[in-house]
């Protein structure tokens, strides 16, 4: 119930946004009878209007985990978006390695399996990718290795 | 005879030892992925195609490669869903039903070799369906202007909203956050930004394999962590492998029905293969009746759900080859992989690019083949995969998929989108909303704007034009009766649910 509510409210608001977005397009002296905003205001009105329907007749309820799997996921979620940043300036052996093993540490809390699986992983992806798929990966950036 | 130069034409494509070689890699692929439990057909072709990309392989080949990668992944799936009761994707659920039980009952080898022979025969039957239909349809759709295109690419939406989902309005939404998606970017006919915020990262648009391999396997990590894994443990013993003659033999009106079934299901666009196993499974399950002791585990129960899906994989590619129409979800990863390549699907392509379409057609018949042979009597070698487990398989799921984007430009932008859409993923699963629409949409937003925009001004603005022709006339009222009419069918026809220990 409360959960499709708030989604549905979430979704009509950024539906309305995305209709005000749309309307800000800027118009080139040239166009066609439709312009470019006429289709994402038509979806921006469908999309507006289930959410509405999601708000005034919701689904039962799913079964959401508890506070520290929420708690859990959202920590994947950070590692994931560091190893985005880190990809670039580490090289792709550490963070691979580091993000890996922490992956599967939340899959399966077992610290040896986790440590293996990070390097075991990394290793054999940089050797699939770089010499098997012909990949442009750094290893190691210069910079650490001095 | 044109059908059988086609074919020679064909056949001269595949059977070089290159394509060859390309097309039992892909099935041997496609089967580890199908039956590797949290890797579907979907979301293995997904964060596959970067990495062929990465090969620098020419267009047949790479469509070769991927397409024996999604026939094998449909017979592996089956796989999982008989030893694990773990469906690898949606159209696999309705083989857990029977085939479960069955494997409990200490028969887990005999419901794996039926349900191999099962799936060759849909998917091959499916494979002469769409060299027969394919070319019709393509002769059809010469006929489509952009009014015709627009309520067709509606009709896509309709479906799959309707039938794939359990809620008319989250599937609107769904598809309406996919098409919105791909609107932001630079506006292909005046030229101009929209809706990108001012965000120079978002000027050339959402790329659709950020969206697809998020969503489908990046959601699929965050499951597994909460789920710790649990649910993917062998609890069913595979000793030794033999044919059950009597029972393929007993099966064989079921298996040809539902071919039948699963291929008309899969030409439906948006309807695609989980219609098709359950229409199939459903039907048949009504003509044994009571005593037929569907649930049970019964040889007819596991064939029949696995012709169907297998028969409508290959009919869900004649609208995807024809029209550009995708019927499922892993056949919008497909289409994502054409447009990727830079061959436009539809009716031209038969006729300009006709190397293209029978090549891929005769390594799908030669596929299935081989498919044949590895899912018989090689199905054990299949069966140790699944020991893999969760804590190796998914990290390495989750590197592959960064390392496949980010070979695609480069960027941490896209990879904070796919992490974006991962978030996205999980949240909409959770909530029982289908994320396949979102797909749709972004990989059809542009043409569907495109086919809308064309028409008004074909017609000067008048909107009458979208219903001027009877073949769009026919197209809208599919769309809105594919789209209404489930609600009222939903009370009698209640999808099944899985079986729990």
């Amino acid at each position: 119930m409360q959960s499709d509510r708030i989604f549905g409210l979430v979704a009509t608001v950024l539906a309305l946004a995305y209709i005000v977005s749309a309307n800000q397009t800027q118009i080139s002296f040239l166009t066609d009878p439709v312009g470019p905003k006429g289709f994402p205001v038509l979806i921006g009105i469908i999309w507006a209007l289930s959410g509405m329907f999601m708000v005034l007749r919701p689904d039962p309820q799913p079964e959401w985990p508890g506070l520290r799997t929420f708690g859990a996921l959202a920590f994947a979620v950070v590692i994931l978006i560091g190893y985005a940043y880190a990809l670039k300036p580490l090289g792709f052996l550490l963070p691979t390695a580091v993000a890996a093993g922490v992956l599967s540490y939340q899959i399966s809390p077992n610290p040896k399996h986790a440590v293996l699986t990070g390097i075991g992983l990394s290793g054999v992806l940089f050797v699939i990718f770089k010499y098997a798929l012909g990949l442009g990966l750094v290893a190691v950036p210069k910079w650490l290795l001095g | 005879m044109d059908i059988l130069a086609n074919l020679a034409l064909g056949f001269s494509i595949a059977l070089s030892p290159y394509t060859l070689m390309l097309a039992v890699i892909g099935c041997f692929l496609g089967t580890i992925i199908g039956a590797l439990p949290g890797l579907g057909p979907s979301n293995g072709v997904a964060i596959l195609i970067p990495l062929t990309f990465a090969l620098g392989l020419d267009a047949t080949s790479a469509l070769v490669l991927m397409t024996a990668v999604y026939y094998g992944a449909m017979y592996g799936g089956r796989i999982s869903s008989i030893l694990l009761n773990i469906p690898g994707d949606e159209p696999a659920l309705m083989t857990t039903l029977d085939g479960y039980p069955m494997a409990k009952a200490g028969r887990a080898g005999d419901a794996l070799v039926l349900s191999g022979v099962a799936s060759f025969v849909g998917a091959f039957l499916a494979t002469l369906g769409l060299i027969f239909l394919a070319p019709l349809l393509a002769r059809v759709a010469f006929l489509f202007g952009p009014a015709e295109y627009f309520a067709l690419y509606l009709l896509a939406f309709c479906t799959l909203g309707g039938m794939a989902s359990n809620n008319q309005a989250k599937a609107a939404i769904a598809s309406c956050i996919g098409l919105a998606i791909a609107m932001i970017g630079v506006d292909e006919s005046s030229g101009l930004p929209r809706l990108t915020g001012g965000n120079l990262h978002l000027y050339d648009g959402v790329d659709f394999l950020v969206a697809i391999v998020g969503l489908f396997a990046i959601t699929e990590v965050f499951f597994f962590i909460e789920s710790h894994g649990k649910h993917s443990s062998l609890g069913v013993k595979l000793d030794k492998v033999s044919i059950p003659w009597k029972d393929i033999i007993a099966c064989r009106w079921v298996m040809l029905r539902c071919s039948a079934v699963g291929f008309i299901a899969g030409v439906l666009p948006g309807a695609g293969a989980s219609l098709g196993s359950f229409m199939a499974y459903m039907s048949e399950k009504s003509i044994a009746g009571e005593k037929g002791g569907f649930g049970t585990g019964v040889a007819k129960g596991i064939a029949a759900p696995e012709a169907g899906n297998n028969a409508a994989a290959g009919g869900a590619l004649v609208p995807m080859l024809t029209l550009g129409v995708p019927g499922s979800g892993t056949t919008a990863v497909l289409l994502a992989l054409l447009m990727t390549l830079n061959i436009t699907p539809g009716p031209t392509l038969f006729t300009e690019n006709p190397e293209v379409v029978w090549g891929l057609i005769a390594s799908l018949l030669i596929a299935n083949f081989v498919l044949l042979v590895m899912n018989v009597p090689m199905v054990k070698i299949f069966v140790r995969v699944l020991q893999v487990p969760p804590w190796v398989l998914m990290p390495g799921v989750t590197m592959i998929s960064f390392v496949g984007i980010y070979s695609l430009s480069g960027s941490y932008f896209d990879l904070l989108l796919m992490v974006g859409f991962g978030v996205l993923g999980y949240i909409m699963r959770k909530l029982d909303i289908p994320t396949v629409p979102v797909i749709l949409g972004i990989l059809l937003g542009g043409h569907m704007e495109t086919a809308l925009r064309r028409a008004m001004l074909l017609s000067d603005g008048d909107w009458t034009y979208l219903f001027s022709s009877p073949i769009s006339i026919g197209l809208w009222v599919a769309a809105v009766s594919g789209f209404v009419a489930p609600m009222f069918l939903r009370n009698i026809l209640k999808k099944p649910q899985r079986v729990t220990d």
